[in-house]
């Protein structure tokens, strides 16, 4: 049976993985290439590297973190954060990332979604979404971290992103991130049953339970969380042998 | 020395940084004349079954043909498996290079497709691809089309039915998910390749 993953997602600045609500009071929390492979010998199914660097800071140093990062990691890992062009996207690539995400720059030109997929497949590519509740049942695209707002309905832009092919899409609720209080379920299952392809939750993620509700109740494909994983409390190991526990399908043991 | 074959489909930076951290030398070439020099060959892939069609025109497909008919150990990954079937639903028009029986076929509508993610294999008594192991390892897949069950299926899967996950015969060695993305099982079935003396 095809197991539902646990992906463990390393926010990057100037080289070092950084902790914070919210992207505030960041504080260290180690070196990329050393806290990917300790997720990956945990039992993460897959690491994401999202650069949250500054503009100017980013071109001296990710594509050498990825590069030491990949150096030593034999499962899946996804680069996001930043990047704009087809170019920008072979160069991360080259470096050793399996798959690029993209936000921002879909959103201003969804064309560069086909480009990226046509030269280095659909697989290769994750949209990421960052969603806010508006009002009801309706989500609105954010770009830029989620300081600007889009215009775009959530739903229909994963189903855009598909069309233009997209591989996954990264589903983040903005409302639940940094919350620790669980997964948009609601959210989540809208997006889950209106693509075909996988869906990654993320944001709001605290503890097992909110895993078990995300793929039983929101439908997800995948589940990502930050900052339950660092610092060595709350090892993967010891979330997939619970929500393995309660029935749901994990890669355990590795 | 392992020679891994570029055709311009997808990235092939995983498969060599796999062997390296193996220790084992490789190359990675798109020129005929290294395949006849070959040791093992290695022909990746990701992507569309269409890409293939480089490597008729490129001469890379004589080279392996020949390369194979010596006895050189081969292994097809993802598309580089289903290349060695006669062909895919994905591109009729794209022929393989049919060493085995049959076509490759898409995922029925339902199921979510690509099928994306750790899935459980089912290995059969023989394989010495994967030789060691326990006889349901966890493996990383991501493919919208699969081969068919036949008579060297040394590895199945269950998603949307079961097909063939792994394949081998003499020389001859295919698998669907990516050795070199699924973490120790994987590196110890690429450890496994280069290993073989047939």
């Amino acid at each position: 049976m095809l197991t539902k993953r646990i992906i463990a997602c390393l926010d990057v600045d100037n080289g070092r993985v950084v902790k914070g609500v919210r992207f505030e009071n960041l504080r260290d929390a180690g070196d990329p290439a050393e806290l990917a492979k300790a997720h990956s010998e945990s039992g993460a199914d897959e690491i994401v590297l999202l650069d949250i660097s500054a503009a100017h800071e980013r071109r001296t140093t990710l594509l050498d973190t990825v590069h030491r990062t990949a150096k030593q990691l034999f499962i899946p890992f996804t680069v996001g954060g930043g990047i704009r062009t087809l170019e920008e996207a072979s160069a991360v690539f080259s470096a050793g990332a399996d798959k690029i995400s993209i936000n921002s720059a879909a959103l201003a030109d969804p064309t560069v979604i086909t480009r990226i997929a046509e030269r280095f497949g659909s697989q290769a590519v994750v949209v990421a979404i960052d969603a806010k509740r508006c009002n009801g049942m309706r989500w609105e695209a954010f770009t830029h971290g989620g300081r600007n707002i889009s215009g775009r309905d959530a739903l229909e832009w994963a189903q855009e992103s598909e069309s233009r092919g997209a591989g996954e899409i990264l589903l983040t609720s903005m409302d639940r991130d940094g919350t620790a209080s669980g997964f948009d379920c609601k959210l989540t299952r809208m997006i889950a049953d209106a693509v075909r392809i996988p869906v990654i939750a993320s944001g709001g993620a605290g503890g097992a339970q909110h895993f078990v509700d995300v793929f039983r109740e929101g439908h997800a494909d995948a589940a990502l969380a930050a900052s339950i994983f660092h610092y060595g409390f709350n090892q993967i190991a010891d979330l997939k042998q619970e929500i393995g526990s309660q029935g749901i399908p994990v890669r355990w043991p590795c | 020395m392992i020679t891994i074959i570029d055709y311009g489909a997808g990235n092939l930076v995983s498969v060599k940084k796999a062997f390296d951290w193996l220790g084992e030398k490789c190359e990675i070439t798109s020129n005929p004349d290294s395949v006849a020099r070959a040791a093992k060959i290695v022909l990746p892939g990701v992507g569309h079954f269409a890409s293939t069609s480089t490597l008729t025109h490129s001469g890379l497909r004589d080279a392996i043909n020949q390369a194979i008919g010596r006895g050189i150990p081969f292994l097809g990954i993802c598309v580089g498996m289903q290349w060695m079937f006669h062909g895919s639903q994905e591109a009729p028009e794209t022929p393989g290079l049919a060493l085995f029986q049959g076509e490759c076929e898409r995922f029925p509508a339902s199921v979510k497709s690509p099928h994306v993610g750790w899935n459980q294999l089912q290995l059969g008594e023989t394989s010495r691809l994967f030789h060691g192991m326990l006889p349901s390892p966890f493996v990383y897949f991501t493919h919208s089309f699969r081969a068919p069950l036949m008579e060297n299926t040394t590895a199945c899967c269950e998603y949307g039915g079961t097909f063939a996950a792994a394949i081998e015969r003499e020389n001859l060695f295919g698998v669907q998910f990516h050795p070199e993305k699924s973490g120790e099982i994987g590196l110890k079935l690429l450890s496994n390749f280069c290993a073989l003396t047939c």
